[in-house]
């Protein structure tokens, strides 16, 4: 096909598709305008009712409980499907690599800070997830990304705990398991599931929200395993022969 | 309202970052590149998140653009480069 094909047929369908963007822009709702009513629900419910001053927490983690499960085996089953797909069968994960360490120590030096840092910016982001902006999944995140950066400053030995799946599948299944649990004592109180348990508490503190305080934890234990174990398998399959390379050259 | 009126201007600067930014990503040509802008564009997203005061939403932008995307692709790039320097290598040979 030569050029000027390819141009007399791109240019009717870019004209077409222009066009319908252009139609779909222009019907969308003025900027700021809100037209739902769950919102504007939500917003005079939460604080009042559940005393988490983060209504998004109060929404994802009780009046939406169940979804939020949900969402998490879906993490869940992303990440066995990982692990199934890339499992190392040879055994090579008892080896102990030697490989390149960063050169400059003061790029090493920041970069242990910001695992530090890092690591404590996510738990926080975790702990008072239902009290300011924030949450388990956003947090567990930042916790697992601030512990990869140890792979990039330090070597491979400094990692190893963190790709170890005799700690991270216990805590995947202790985040993932817990949050059935909890809901699980919900149902043998005598309510329904994921009920929220304990009382309101005070609005503004970390003792606000009942059972939301402790789903929050449980779906960081799973995020932050769930991540880990994505990293500790990527290295592995893709990242680790290439280095093994680089060494041995 | 008046809170409201006062962030106008920065929501003005972070729409044109990210429409300036986005363009920015699409024209990087080498892909190592093109996931470090990348990541430099989402910051600019997740600033015009926090200026249309929306802080949740920002912080999911964060972890995004920031953790998840980039370790896909620099996983990703590592492998194709890897494999290409491999075939180099034995075609030496």
């Amino acid at each position: 096909m030569t050029r000027r094909v390819r141009i007399v047929v791109l240019a009717p369908a870019l004209l077409g598709l222009g066009a319908l963007f252009a139609w779909a822009i222009a019907g969308l709702p003025a900027f700021g305008d809100y037209r739902g009513p769950y919102g504007y629900v939500l917003n005079q419910v939460v604080v009042p009712l559940r005393h988490t001053t983060n209504v998004v927490m109060g929404v994802t983690f009780d009046v939406r409980g169940i979804d939020t499960m949900g969402e998490e085996f879906i993490l869940y089953a992303a990440v066995l499907g990982v692990t199934l797909l890339l499992r190392d069968e040879s055994g090579s994960n008892t080896v102990e690599r030697h490989t390149r360490r960063l050169g400059s120590d003061a790029v090493r030096l920041a970069g242990v800070l910001m695992v530090g840092g890092g690591v404590l910016v996510g738990l926080w982001l975790v702990a008072f997830g239902y009290v300011t902006p924030g949450g388990g999944f956003q947090g567990g995140v930042v916790v697992a990304g601030a512990i990869l950066l140890l792979y990039v400053v330090g070597s491979h030995r400094d990692y190893r705990p963190f790709r170890d799946e005799h700690v991270l599948d216990p805590l995947e299944g202790l985040g993932a398991g817990g949050y059935v649990m909890v809901g699980l004592a919900a149902l043998a109180s005598g309510t329904a599931f994921l009920t929220n348990l304990f009382g309101p508490g005070k609005s503004g503190t970390l003792l606000s929200g009942g059972s939301i305080g402790v789903l929050n934890w449980t779906s960081a234990f799973a995020v932050t395993a769930a991540m880990l174990l994505l990293f500790a398998h990527f290295l592995e399959t893709y990242v680790a022969p290439l280095e093994l390379e680089d060494a041995g050259a | 309202m008046t809170v409201l009126a006062t962030l106008v201007p920065l929501q003005a600067v972070a729409f044109a970052l990210v429409a300036l930014g986005a363009p920015v990503v699409v024209l990087t040509r080498d892909p190592l590149r093109q996931a470090l802008v990348n990541s430099v564009y989402g910051v600019s997203l997740v600033c015009l998140f926090v200026v249309l005061e929306a802080p949740d939403p920002a912080l999911s932008m964060l972890v995004v653009s920031g953790i998840g995307y980039p370790l896909v692709l620099l996983t990703a790039i590592a492998r194709v480069r890897g494999e290409r320097r491999r075939a180099e290598e034995a075609a030496d040979d």
